[in-house]
């Protein structure tokens, strides 16, 4: 069998012009189904950044948020309710929340500012600069050194500015694991600071974050603050439930959708045609071949074997491609939000697999239904 | 007197349904025996080619049987027919289906590869045909770049490659000029025919009628007469 398959792939290759259209067709449709799903996954990624860098195993919330910036305030007796829950190691509350600083030159530039727990200090950033102790010193923030950092013009420690027409002093550069979405800076200061500075609703609790005692404690933890009305997700929950609401309440997802759905046609009918005029063109020889005694199940391996070995060599160019752009985009742009997730490699091969099978599809139906007589006859 | 190679009985084939329906062979009986250079010849349209495609396996019959070596082909099942062909007969195509996008010598090949012999052994052997049909100096080239007669040597290596006990061949001097056609059909009778093999050509060309050892006339579906020897004895 692996001669014949041998001659299948020099009859496949051989032949540059079509092997050539079909790899650019399969490589092309591969690239752009992956680059797109691999923007909005880097997309969804960024609209959890919060839920990632702060990294708490359990957040209590209003159950009407969906993502993590449109917070809805919680009464302070939910922070007391769920320290008191059985099962519950600790709870903090967190704030998080936008406000405009007023930069040197007089403009103002939006921002988030995260409210850490002033005894604990939990969820926050590893500092490259400064001291954490000074973040309870008079005014103290932290500001993050991400892409947005330079909306700032690039504070440094001591820096000063207004925050909501107060005061406001850089103690400390942070850095974030994951950066945000939303395109504005963060600043990091405690819990009751951020209250002090910010507009006070009635409810100024965003998040409670607890610790479990046992992972199998979750559940009852959940069930609790059910009855109290609100809703407890782990980390993943969270994330899942913002990925969720970009997916299916904006239509972000709907468009990535049909322009992968729009690759994959164009990459079906590009290479499912070129595949099947390259068999077509080869209806002769394959006529041949059974004339001299190749057996249908030959004939099929060749044509699979043809197929699949485009299918994967295009698929490979194409996952290849889509790194190397992504790469190339971090060159210029670091924090470039586009990752290559297992879903969409599993995906674009699922994709590819359907090319390859509904192109190998045709040309076998053809092929066994050439009459060897005819051939012969000329 | 000869074994024969095959034994073909009482043969009909009707081609189209209908009012288009024409019977392409009526009652063609023939015995092909080892070391004979069977010709068949006649008019066009006269059911040759149908009848060596009978013959040969690549064409059921409507009625009628065709035994090869013993063996009744239209008997067996897909798979052991497509073996039967692969194993006993040799096909020289009319217009030769080499393919383009091999080499000479990967072409002659095929008929080993298909047998499952490795690659490296095919091209080898491959390559000891090239050089009875003399050509093993264009083995590496495409067959495109041969001239006709060149090809047509190229479609006999692969036609014995594989050792078959019969050649099949339709109209082998049909693309030759009459110098080429009979040079090629000399050589076939010199250095293909032997004692174990029997050849079948199909021809109009009686510039070739020479190198026949039996040649069989077909007129309109049937076989009419024995132009010229009878069965080598
Ligand atoms: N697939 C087919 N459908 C209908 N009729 C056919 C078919 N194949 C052959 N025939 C008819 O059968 C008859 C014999 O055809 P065949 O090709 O065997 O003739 P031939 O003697 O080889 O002719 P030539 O010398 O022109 O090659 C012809 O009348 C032809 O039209
Ligand atoms: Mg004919």
């Amino acid at each position: 069998m692996r001669g014949i398959l041998k001659l299948a792939y020099k009859l496949l290759v051989n032949d540059k012009a079509k092997f050539t259209a079909l790899i650019v067709g399969i490589t092309f449709s591969v690239f752009l189904m992956v680059q797109m799903m691999a923007m909005f996954a880097g997309i969804l990624n960024r609209a959890s950044a919060t839920v990632l860098n702060v990294g708490a195993p359990i957040w209590i919330m209003d159950p009407a948020v969906q993502t993590v910036a449109n917070t809805i305030g919680m009464p302070d007796y939910v922070l007391d309710a769920v320290r008191s829950m059985q099962g519950v190691n600790y709870a903090v509350p967190f704030y998080s929340g936008g406000a405009l600083v007023k930069l040197a030159d007089g403009t103002y530039q939006s921002v988030t500012i995260m409210g850490l727990d002033d005894t604990t200090l939990f969820g926050r950033p590893p500092l490259l600069e400064g001291k954490l102790e000074d973040i309870y010193g008079e005014n103290a923030f932290v500001v993050v050194k991400d892409t947005e950092f330079r909306k700032l013009e690039n504070p440094s420690v001591g820096t000063q500015f207004e925050v909501n027409d107060n005061r406001g002093v850089i103690v400390g550069i942070a850095e974030v694991s994951s950066a945000s979405l939303f395109g504005v800076p963060t600043l990091y200061t405690t819990y009751y600071r951020a209250l002090q500075y910010l507009p006070n609703p009635r409810f100024t609790i965003s998040y409670v974050l607890a610790e479990p005692k046992q992972a199998s404690d979750i559940p009852r933890i959940k069930q609790q603050v059910q009855a109290l009305g609100y809703l407890a997700l782990t980390r993943d929950e969270f994330m899942d439930r913002i990925s969720d609401f970009y997916k299916y309440q904006t239509n972000i997802g709907t468009n990535i959708l049909i322009m992968t759905v729009m690759s994959f046609i164009v990459g079906l009918s590009i290479s499912g045609q070129t595949f099947y005029t390259f068999v077509l063109e080869n209806l002769e020889k394959f006529g041949a071949l059974k004339a001299m005694g190749a057996k249908s199940r030959e004939l099929i391996s060749m044509i699979l074997f043809q197929a699949s070995f485009t299918a994967l060599a295009g698929y490979g160019l194409g996952i290849g491609l889509c790194a190397l752009l992504i790469s190339l985009a971090r060159v210029r742009l670091p924090d470039y939000a586009a990752m290559i997730t297992y879903w969409d490699l599993v995906f674009a091969f699922v994709m590819v697999v359907i090319i390859a099978g509904v192109s190998s599809y045709f040309g076998v139906r053809r092929v066994l239904r050439i009459e060897p007589f005819e051939i012969f006859r000329g | 007197m000869a074994t024969p190679a095959i034994t073909a009985a009482g043969i009909d084939k009707f081609f189209g349904e209908g009012e288009a329906r024409t019977q392409a062979l009526r009652g063609v009986s023939l015995q092909a025996y080892f070391g004979e250079m069977l010709y068949i010849v006649g008019p066009s349209g006269s059911g040759k080619t149908t009848l060596l495609s009978v013959l040969s396996g690549i064409l059921r019959p409507d009625s009628g049987s065709v035994a090869v070596e013993g063996t009744e082909i239209w008997k067996l099942g897909g798979d052991q027919l497509a073996d039967f062909r692969l194993h006993k007969i040799g096909f020289v195509f009319q217009d030769y289906h080499l393919f383009p996008r091999l080499t000479t010598a990967e072409n002659v090949a095929i008929p080993l590869i298909l047998k499952r012999v490795s690659w490296s052994q095919a091209i080898a052997s491959a390559l000891k045909y090239l050089e009875v049909v003399g050509l093993k100096n264009r083995a590496d080239l495409p067959p495109v770049k041969l001239s006709g007669g060149e090809q047509q040597r190229v479609a006999i290596a692969r036609a014995i490659t594989g050792q078959p006990d019969i050649l099949i061949m339709d109209e082998p001097t049909a693309s030759l000029d009459g110098d080429t056609g009979q040079a090629i059909v000399e050589f076939v009778k010199k250095n293909v025919l032997n004692d174990k093999r029997s050849i079948l050509i199909v021809t109009h060309d009686s510039r070739i009628y020479q190198f026949a050892t039996r040649v069989l006339k077909m007129e309109d579906g049937r076989l009419m007469a024995i132009e010229k020897g009878g069965p080598p004895v």
